[in-house]
């Protein structure tokens, strides 16, 4: 197949063609050392801190799209196609200072100042979707950043205050927005794009019937879609990926579909472009989902992402088992499907055979019935869940006839509770049903101390939850107001 | 005409960061940020992984192998002595040699054309270890015969036994403490450049120029006047720059001189966390006797800190505990005693309060268990025990507290934060028994401040005026967010009367200012605002002297204005006055030196006056707890603190804020987990939680005692404000304690360690149940 051998995208207003890039080179490394832009910052290289945040245009079916990612953990081949932005760019080519930045002067907003260049970037692109954003708002927008030395009182403030300084409108970055649109597509050529550095390989196929015949061809291959697990075996456990196959660029991957019965998502769909299909129709995962990692994470990681790597401690799938999910896998022109609880065998391994890819993940929609989906983590925000519990019932005459109760970092993958859903089911609908169902639950899991909680921690909290799940159904208060 | 507007920047003013626009704009320059000169080399440490071994082989072929390693350093190759201890005692080898103490300690360096190839070589060592058992915990290592680091003290007053055969009641209690990482968004790093014979400059964040300076010397065999250490600014510090940073500019240099080209060395956070220190955690086993209102009669505590596999700086530390164990209360009969523990871990080291904050948690621990064993509000078994002015006003030390403004602070945060209103209603809301819990508390914070190492309290400034009148400012401390290079702008602009700007502050550097201490403690602006004020007095009296004689005037009228100087009927920009003094030969520049006035310190007899001053503060926290998960959220926070005559009240107020959320991280969050094997499993964000936007107060009312005056003669009356704030969220941690005594009728001290993760705080809750 004909391809292209270099990576092209645009770096604040410059044009970048790149043709040495191996699979796990990362656009931070790039911006610092290749570049010499060392606004952005370096904390942690795992996507935690933030300070190495900066904004990614991408053309989108609404438009050019841009959105806060972690430069650290982001590979620079897959940029190809995209708008880097940042923080040398935010202030214009006179060298003023954007109204995010004057706000954060003016309000003292920084002390040591080296993870203000990710929060202005975060705060920016939070600017551009809310001129005067709420106080949650502002700490929803800021999840993926750490300041350690500000307490964040002052950078909430000059959050809320950045319209006194200006309108998002009057922004270089808007006002040259067509420009860039017409520059990004320009740069479309609809093509498989393999570049190399050394003899590490990246591949960005050039639709989703050429990503299945390059795994058809590569089977060992890394399939990267966010990079927000992957980036860390690289950055952290120094992992070669090559090759490496990327999908975070496929439109193909990137349907929503909303049937009768079901919303089909493509396996790129990242947790923010599902925020929308998710509050709509499954009303108890909106509070779930703002609590999936930070914000630029949550821009960048996919929902088939979290469902392929199989880890134990996913955020969607205890939920989506729940729901009774099944994902599409395909390999070649063949596709299966699995329901989501089949697909996790044993920690490390699923049911996805060599070559074969997540094409797509169906979540029937949820009619009647009670439904809940609870995250325990030592930090309320961007922490690894220490328990994740999905819980589904129905209810007809007053007995539950259907019972689907799913958790996470209870055992080596996630996975349902058979003994407590079968000491749920034909009970009456009562709270001494749920807790008889709760005691059932160490038959169904001994969970594992490590340092995000002890065994006994996670089942007491796990028993707990099914009292949460019916005391909030009857409607007492028991959820803190932040959570 | 006199002008009477006023210049920019005056002293007592709020002014922006010097940095600031540098900040957001991106354009601030961390140590990494520097250009590097062509043939830079990136070094990489080996790290141990294994607690406690002897090293049987160290097989480093394959690391030397790999293309682009231009080498590998190990103790053999140290020329100086191989050694990088803080304390003097010679126990912190660079580079491991027959033993390995702790996960992580640092092995060997591998050098190579980039930080990628070293990283990866380093991975590349085959090392085989005979392991030996391995000591985790303070109290293990007490019980398994484990030596202190160093000499531990004993603070002792009246008569413990007499005070416990008399009182009424008397509880006996351990608390945990947990340690903290301190989680400085920059990590460590040092950047080497060779020079000419024996010379090398270093490029580091680090809190601590010439001890850095020193310790490349020692290591290279140099004297110290071959090694300048420049520090422009850091990235957040905290106590984690003050001595971690030894060994990476040792090695950086080590490195530069040997391959005679620019070396940088930075870890990655897992590797900096793993291998530097931390807050040291303690045990804390306390015996309190007390009246039936409340009063205490007796303190009888231990306190064991994790120190670590070194002396690094644990007896301070240790110390400090000790002088905070009483906060703001007076103990008739007292004894403190510290076991600072040698264990299999990293060396701890300082944290902002250094020690300070577990002695103040554990005296506040007791007043909880006298306020819950009477039935009583803590906050008023506080008032009772508070230091009183003429009278119960000598601390366990035996230094009188002469300037308590703690009931006059106390009484107004209770009056504006409404504490009595809001606390019945919180026990009316518990009175309902739902699963949503609330608990409110407020408490104080007492705090000394200097050195207790009664030498560091010293320091130095150059202060240049050019002919143009612009101004060079120099000092010993360095800049690492809290403000201090603007706040001593500050008094140089006040000095001078002259706007701000007009003073450029340059970064600290071993050539300009020698023999500086740390900047730590909270010390920076104390020190080294008064040697710069001191550098000022001293060009201006030339100034006037030469005015008086030039212009044939008395001293009396010549008056520096603001950006003027009036001479007599004359007035004179203060550049046009300048370059006249420059022409008639006055020198326009003065070294400063201060040293801090009364104090003096036995530590042998625990007898001394080891704080010039003390910081007050306290604070108001109403939370609420999930009593089904053990989650909670801090529903709002009062805070009034006094920080004497602020020099800058918007970057003091930002202090105070900083510092509450990072305490409140110490207590809540913040968790430091070791395996069996002994490795920290906490070691980068990803593990280890510090607060987010999210997590802070949501209402979060931060005032500065604006009527306090320090009453001694320091900076402008100002107050040190580094570490006092940090012990203010005590009163967080407190009112999850109250919100789980609810759940069994406050009849019980809930008895939380800290930090109180949702874990802990469920566990207490089932606890209380029974």
């Amino acid at each position: 197949m004909q391809h292209r051998s270099e990576i092209r995208f645009l770096l604040n207003g410059r044009d970048v063609a790149l043709t040495d890039v191996g699979a796990d080179d990362t656009l931070l490394d790039f911006l610092r050392i290749d570049q010499r832009l060392t606004g952005s910052k370096e904390g942690c290289a795992e996507g935690d801190c933030g300070a190495c945040t900066v904004l990614v245009g991408r053309l989108t079916d609404q438009g050019l799209r841009y959105e806060t990612v972690n430069a650290c953990i982001r590979f620079l081949a897959s940029l190809d196609g995209c708008h880097v932005v940042t923080i040398e760019y935010l202030g214009g080519p006179e060298g003023r200072l954007s109204p995010v930045q004057q706000a954060m002067v003016d309000h003292h907003g920084s002390q040591c100042g080296f993870c203000t260049p990710g929060i202005v970037m975060s705060l920016y692109a939070l600017w551009m979707a809310h001129e005067w954003p709420t106080v949650a708002q502002v700490e929803t927008a800021l999840q993926g950043n750490l300041c350690r030395c500000t307490g964040y009182a002052p950078i909430i403030r000059a959050a809320q205050a950045v319209t006194e300084y200006g309108t998002p409108s009057a922004e270089h970055l808007a006002m040259e927005r067509d420009a860039i649109a017409a520059r990004l597509q320009a740069l479309r050529d609809d093509l498989r794009v393999v570049v190399n550095h050394g003899d590490s390989v990246a591949i960005l196929p050039a639709d989703v019937d050429d990503l299945a015949a390059v795994l058809a061809a590569q089977p060992e291959a890394t399939i990267v879609a966010g990079s927000t697990d992957v980036g860390l075996w690289v950055t952290k456990f120094l992992k070669r990926l090559s090759p490496a196959v990327f999908i975070g660029h496929l439109d193909g991957l990137k349907s929503i579909d909303v049937s009768e019965d079901a919303v089909t998502m493509g396996a790129g769909v990242t947790y923010s472009e599902a925020q929308d299909v998710i509050a709509q129709h499954y009303p108890h995962l909106v509070a779930y989902w703002d609590r999936i990692a930070g914000w630029q994470v949550r821009n960048m990681g996919t929902v088939g992402g979290n469902i392929a790597n199989g880890s134990p401690i996913g955020d969607t799938p205890p939920v989506l088992i729940a729901l009774g999910a099944s994902i599409t896998l395909r390999k070649g022109d063949e596709r299966r499907e699995v329901s989501l609880e089949d697909f996790f065998i044993a920690y490390g391994n699923q049911d996805r055979g060599a070559g074969e890819f997540v094409e797509s993940i169906r979540i029937p929609r949820v009619t009647g019935g009670f439904h809940a989906a609870y995250k325990i983590s030592k930090r309320r925000e961007e922490d690894i869940s220490s328990v994740a519990v999905g819980m589904n019932v129905r209810v007809e005459n007053g007995r539950v006839t259907a019972a689907r109760l799913a958790f996470g970092g209870l055992a080596g993958v996630p996975a349902r509770a058979a003994a407590a859903e079968a000491a749920l089911l034909g009970q009456p609908w009562s709270e001494a049903s749920l807790m008889a169902a709760a005691q059932k639950l160490p038959e169904d899991f001994q969970p594992l101390t490590d340092m995000r909680a002890s065994a006994d921690y996670r089942m007491t909290v796990a028993q707990n939850l099914f009292r949460r799940f019916w005391l909030e159904h009857a409607g007492e208060d028991v959820r803190l107001a932040r959570a | 005409m006199k002008q009477t507007v006023s210049i920019r920047g005056a002293a007592h003013t709020d002014h922006i960061h010097d940095s600031a626009t540098k900040h957001v704009s991106g354009a601030a320059d961390y140590c990494d940020d520097i250009a590097e000169p062509m043939g830079t080399l990136h070094a990489y440490f080996g790290t141990a992984n294994v607690a406690h071994a002897t090293i049987e082989n160290m097989d480093l072929s394959a690391v030397r192998a790999v293309p682009g390693v231009v080498g590998v350093l190990t103790a053999s190759d140290v020329p100086g002595v191989n050694d990088v201890s803080p304390s003097g005692r010679h126990d912190e080898p660079l580079f491991a040699t027959e033993t390995v103490e702790f996960w992580g300690q640092v092995l060997f360096a591998v050098v190579a054309e980039t930080r990628d190839i070293a990283r990866r070589a380093a991975e590349l060592a085959q090392i085989t270890y005979a392991p030996l058992d391995h000591v985790i915990e303070a109290d293990e290592a007490m019980a398994k015969g484990y030596p202190h680091v160093t000499d531990p003290m004993t603070l002792q007053r009246g008569d413990v036994a007499e005070g416990q055969a008399q009182a009424a009641h008397r509880i006996q209690g351990q608390m945990r403490i947990g340690g903290q990482d301190h989680l400085y968004l920059e990590g460590h790093i040092a950047f080497a450049m060779p020079g000419e014979d024996d010379d090398v400059i270093v490029h580091s964040s680090t809190q601590h120029p010439s001890e850095a300076q020193h310790m490349v010397a020692h290591v290279l065999g140099v004297p110290s006047n071959a090694v300048v250490v420049n520090v422009r600014r850091m990235g957040g510090g905290f106590g984690g720059k003050e001595s971690q940073m030894n060994q990476y500019c040792a090695v950086a240099a080590m490195a530069a001189k040997k391959w005679n080209r620019a070396v940088k060395i930075r870890p990655d956070r897992d590797q900096d966390m793993e291998s530097t220190g931390k807050r040291h955690d303690f045990v804390v086993d306390y015996d309190v006797a007390f009246e039936e209102d409340g009063c205490i009669q007796a303190v009888d505590g231990v306190f064991a800190a994790r120190c670590g596999w070194t002396s690094d700086l644990s007896g301070p530390v240790t110390d400090r505990a000790l002088f905070h164990a009483d906060n703001a209360y007076f103990y008739p009969h007292v004894k403190l005693q510290s076991r600072p523990m040698k264990t299999n871990t990293v060396s701890n080291t300082a944290f902002r309060g250094f020690g300070g904050p577990q002695g103040v948690v554990a005296a506040e621990r007791m007043i909880e268990e006298i306020a819950y064993k009477l039935g009583k509000d803590p906050l008023e078994v506080r008032k009772a025990n508070f230091y009183g002015d003429a009278e119960r006003n000598v601390t366990p030390y035996h230094q009188t507290v002469e300037d308590n403004v703690m009931p006059r602070l106390v009484d107004e945060l209770e009056r504006n934060s409404d504490y009595q209103a809001r606390r019945q209603a919180v026990l009316d809301h518990n009175a309902k028994g739902g699963i949503i819990r609330k608990g409110i508390s407020l408490t104080p914070v007492k705090f000394g401040i200097s050195f207790t190492a009664t030498w560091y309290n010293q320091a130095g400034a150059l202060v240049h005026i050019y002919n143009d009148g612009s101004i060079m400012l120099n000092h010993g401390g360095t800049e690492m967010g809290q403000g201090l290079n603007i706040k001593i702008a500050q008094v140089v602009a006040e000095a001078f009367q002259v706007d701000v700007d007009t003073i450029k502050i340059t970064k600290t550097t071993t050539e300009k200012v020698p023999n500086t201490s740390a900047t730590a403690a909270s010390s920076g602006t104390d020190l080294n605002g008064m040697a710069a004020l001191n550098a000022c007095e001293q060009i201006k009296e030339r100034l006037i002297r030469w005015a008086c004689d030039h212009f044939q005037v008395e001293a009396l009228l010549v008056e520096f204005g603001p950006n003027v100087v009036y001479v007599g009927d004359k007035t004179f920009t203060f550049g046009e006055f300048i370059k006249q003094a420059y022409m008639a030969r006055v020198q326009l520049w003065a070294a400063g030196f201060y040293k801090t006035p009364k104090i003096h310190w036995d530590r042998e007899k625990g007898q001394g006056r080891p704080f010039y001053y003390f910081a007050y503060g306290a604070a108001v926290a109403e939370v609420s707890v999930d009593t089904l998960t053990g989650e909670y959220t801090v529903d709002r926070a009062d805070v009034l603190h006094d920080v004497g005559k602020s020099l800058n009240p918007a970057l003091d107020k930002g202090q105070v804020e900083g510092a509450f959320i990072q305490g409140m991280g110490w207590l809540t969050t913040e968790e430091l987990k070791w395996d069996d094997k002994g490795r920290l499993r906490t070691h980068a964000p990803s593990t280890y939680k510090i607060p987010l936007a999210g997590d802070i107060p949501r209402e979060f009312n931060v005032n500065l005692a604006d009527w306090s005056e320090n009453r001694e003669l320091t900076i402008k009356r100002s107050k040190a404000v580094g570490e006092p704030p940090f012990m203010l969220p005590i009163c967080v941690f407190e009112a999850l304690g109250m919100a789980v005594a609810s759940v069994a009728d406050y009849a019980e001290c809930p008895r939380l360690d800290a930090p109180a993760t949702p874990e802990c705080v469920l566990m207490a809750v089932e606890r209380l149940r029974g």
